[in-house]
């Protein structure tokens, strides 16, 4: 009952982590039509930021560092949208393929900035004792992470559906050259749903730091899951990220814990599943 | 399958199609003689292109049958449509456009051959199917002009090209959406006297805004409005009806 | 001068087994063996309109099975050869079902989500592939029972598969069937209406492709005598790609010029740099950024300029 209760719990750990992750390749997608192949290396720029600043300064704060961060990779992805992206407008495959290069980029970077070795991210103090729930021991850090996901989620929820800046990204969505006509600035849209997805991705990274650790790879051991992610719940959709997270954490963990050798596999057959019967996705719309 | 004994081209048979909220197709029925020359027309946004796209496959209505020659069609995806004998033409000229003339038509003629799968031999090998592109291209008047890149022909002759390759499969139904726009005086002329030139095997069904040019090429007409079937009938009937006017000048 | 092409090419690769050292000639191999792994690739994307970034499935797989089946279930390597191949082409079969749900980037995203799990697979199962190690100590074939083991006789093998293997893919690419592949990748809206079944050409396409990426993963293990999970990576099939729109997606011989470049750098650098994915990841960004269609139709277009103006 307890490796039940565990690993349930693991899995929404997992869940919300991939959700930081993905909810950000997800409006990426949604709005720019772009298969952001970086997200993963902006993910784990966050985990080694974490590594190096929480473990440098006693206890700076996971919070700080996750929304400092957040920043910085934010600021990178800006960078890039605005030096390369926006040069290959008309090129979707040239996006995709310079979104491949930055990730190679990025991860040869941290490689030869923080060397070979895994680097391990301290749980915040204040929340390392566990928390007992209905006579349930479980680890407090991995409660948070949960929380910081919904969190995520509802903000989220009322930036795109209830402000007016969401208002003009879900313009954009439906119709680009509509929402330009009607005076939306959609290519400064781009760049900052671009910013706002790699920041939510970095700040994830931290967040995840101490669960994940730092380690050279982990860029490419989170990509394929948040694909898997947005393949199954939807492309563009917001809730698919949510509930397709879930239900990935949900499968890879209780997968790697009971089929170790098996767990790729597991993940693949549900992927098939969704592809086979509902190509767009459980939340997507056809044609997305 | 419902077999018709009616003998009729192509019946649609009360066809709905909404998208969302909006519906795009209500209830339309339409029963075309084979040989007949029908024009479909009505103002913009009438659901016309929606029910050619319908009949062709591009787009799976809600409800409602669709029959050609009697079989039914309705569920059968656009590939197959062609090997019953439907063929269409579109309002954006689709061509091959870095390749010939000749190309072109001769990757029309190879649609419905066994040949497509030939995976060793060149279409060059063919020597009767490019001799038939070229027989269609002189029947189109473009032969000169066969080893020329589309990129390098002007629009008018583009038009013509796309008939040609439509005409060349000898399809038993073709459908025309808008063939004449975009063109110019002479031009126009041309593919309108290619397009009644057409022999009576095929059944033709045309969707036209340009009402002088059409009129005369149309026996039969049918007016759409928001995607429903308003008069339909003789051409000289339906010009005459108050309700056509309606439509067009508004009450 | 296609001619005067043709007897340059045939010439520089007959230099290497007649006038070149053991180093040279075997970088020749590697470049024959990618040359093979990129125009298969180049199926897909250049003549198929479809974008892959999971090609490295093929290889691997291929690669994998002749390893096992050769050393630890004791097959003959004519035998071993012939599995690897069908199992591949099977499995680029199942994949194709797959895949073709999506076009463009749900394709190209759904490609890289397989050959990720693949490759997870070929770390984790480590009592089958033995995981992070590799599986080593493999042999070469000795087909009509000649030796593969020196360079210059493996460097003639591999001549021959590739010149095999370019003339097929040549041959698939010019027929009645490659034109009907061509036009759906160009109009595949107007090729239905026009009786032409889009998603079967796709997928026959996606299989053959699967099929000679296969083979050079045959040649692949040959080579090296050692299969490891990196092969499996999306470094390897960025690598192939890279190679594709370097050398010119739209021709035939452009994506083994591409992945002929992409080789030679990859071993000059790191000779000298441990840092290749960082310079892979900056030529990516520079020939997408600089030169989106590539080498060979740039020079091709610069020589028809330069005769165009000596007339």
């Amino acid at each position: 009952m307890q490796f039940w209760i565990i690993q349930g719990l693991n899995s929404l750990s997992l869940g919300g982590l991939l959700f930081l992750l993905s909810s950000g390749f997800s409006l990426i997608f949604g709005l720019m039509r772009l298969a952001n192949l970086t997200h993963g290396a902006f993910f784990m720029l966050g985990t080694y930021f974490a590594a190096t600043a929480m473990r440098a300064h006693d206890g700076l704060n996971i919070w700080v560092a996750a929304v400092g961060a957040g920043i910085a990779v934010a600021v990178i992805g800006g960078l890039f949208e605005r030096l390369v992206l926006t040069r290959l407008k008309a090129n979707p495959l040239g996006q995709v393929l310079v979104t491949l290069g930055m990730s190679f980029i990025i991860s040869d970077a941290c490689l030869m900035f923080w060397g070979g070795d895994s680097i391990p991210v301290p749980t915040p103090q204040n929340l390392q004792s566990p928390t007992r729930v209905l006579g349930f021991v479980f680890p407090t850090y991995r409660l948070v992470l949960v929380g910081c996901a919904i969190a995520t989620a509802i903000l989220l929820y009322f930036l795109i559906e209830r402000t007016r800046l969401g208002a003009m990204i879900r313009a954009g969505v439906d119709d680009r050259q509509m929402a330009r006509a009607v005076g939306i600035p959609v290519s400064n849209l781009f760049t900052l749903v671009f910013c706002l997805g790699a920041g939510i991705a970095g700040a994830g990274g931290v967040l995840g730091g101490p669960i994940l650790s730092a380690y050279p790879g982990l860029d490419a051991d989170m990509l394929p899951l948040a694909l898997i992610v947005v393949i199954l719940g939807g492309i563009g959709s917001l809730l698919g990220a949510f509930v397709g997270s879930f239900i990935v954490g949900i499968i890879y963990t209780f997968g790697t814990a009971l089929f170790p050798e098996l767990a790729y596999i597991i993940l693949f057959l549900p992927m098939i599943f969704v592809i086979a019967f509902r190509p767009q996705g459980l939340f997507g719309r056809v044609g997305a | 399958m419902i077999v018709s004994t009616s003998g009729y081209a192509l019946e649609v048979v009360n066809l709905k199609k909404a998208f969302g909220g909006l519906a795009v197709t209500q209830n339309v029925s339409l029963s075309i003689r084979p040989g007949e020359r029908r024009l479909i027309i009505g103002p913009n946004g009438a659901g016309k292109t929606t029910l050619f796209n319908q009949i062709s496959g591009d787009l799976r209505p809600n409800s409602g049958a669709i029959r050609l020659f009697g079989s039914d069609i309705t569920h059968l995806p656009p590939y197959k449509r062609a090997h019953f004998g439907l063929s269409r033409t579109y309002q954006i000229i689709t061509l091959f456009a870095g390749d010939t003339l000749e190309h072109n038509v001769t990757l029309g003629l190879l649609g419905l051959r066994p040949a497509r799968w030939q995976m060793w031999r060149p279409l060059s090998f063919y020597g009767n199917m490019v001799a038939e592109a070229h027989r269609t291209l002189d029947a189109v008047g473009l032969l000169p002009l066969a080893t020329h890149p589309i990129s390098d022909i002007a629009y008018g002759e583009r038009r013509r090209v796309e008939l040609a390759m439509a005409l060349a499969q000898r399809p038993r139904v073709l459908l025309l959406d808008e063939p004449l726009a975009g063109l110019s005086n002479t031009e126009r002329s041309t593919v309108k006297s290619l397009i009644a030139s057409i022999p009576r095997e095929t059944t033709i069904i045309m969707i036209e805004h340009d009402m002088d040019t059409a009129l005369d090429l149309a026996e039969t007409v049918t007016l759409l409005n928001y995607g429903r079937v308003i008069v339909d009938g003789e051409r000289d009937a339906v010009i005459a009806d108050e309700r056509t006017r309606e439509v067009y000048l508004g009450t | 001068m296609k001619w005067i092409g043709i007897a340059l090419l045939a010439g520089s690769l007959l230099v290497p087994p007649l006038f070149a050292g053991d180093f040279y000639v075997n970088l020749a191999s590697q470049i024959l063996i990618a040359a093979i792994f990129a125009l298969s690739l180049n199926l897909l994307v250049g003549f198929g309109g479809m974008t892959s970034l999971g090609h490295a499935s093929y290889l691997g797989v291929a690669a994998y099975i002749c390893a096992l089946l050769t050393s630890r279930y004791g097959f003959g390597h004519g035998t071993a050869a012939l599995l690897s191949i069908a199992g591949t082409t099977a499995m680029a079969a199942f994949f194709g079902l797959i895949a073709l749900r999506a076009s463009g980037l749900g394709f190209l995203m759904i490609t890289l989500a397989l050959s990720q799990v693949l490759w997870g697979l070929a770390y984790r199962m480590s009592n089958v592939t033995n995981g992070d190690n590799g599986i080593a100590g493999l042999t070469r074939p000795a087909p009509f029972g000649i030796s593969l083991d020196s360079p210059i006789s493996f460097y003639w093998f591999a001549l021959i598969v590739a010149t095999f293997a370019f003339v097929m893919m040549t041959i698939f690419v010019s027929s009645a069937f490659g034109s009907s592949m061509k036009g759906v990748r160009d109009q595949p809206r107007r090729m239905a209406a026009l009786g032409f079944n889009p998603w079967l050409i796709r997928w026959i396409t996606f299989v053959y492709a699967g099929f000679w990426g296969g083979v050079s993963g045959l040649l692949y293990v040959y080579y090296h005598k050692y299969i490891h999970p990196t092969s499996l990576s999306t470094t390897s099939s960025a690598e192939a790609l890279l190679g594709v729109i370097a050398g010119g997606s739209g021709t035939l011989g452009g994506p083994a010029v591409g992945a002929a470049l992409v080789l030679l750098l990859k071993n000059y650098v790191s000779a000298y740099l441990e840092r290749w994915n960082m310079l892979l990841g900056l030529v990516f960004l520079f020939i997408v950024l600089v030169m989106p269609t590539g080498i060979v139709p740039g020079v091709s277009s610069l020589t028809a300029r330069l005769r165009g103006g000596s007339r």
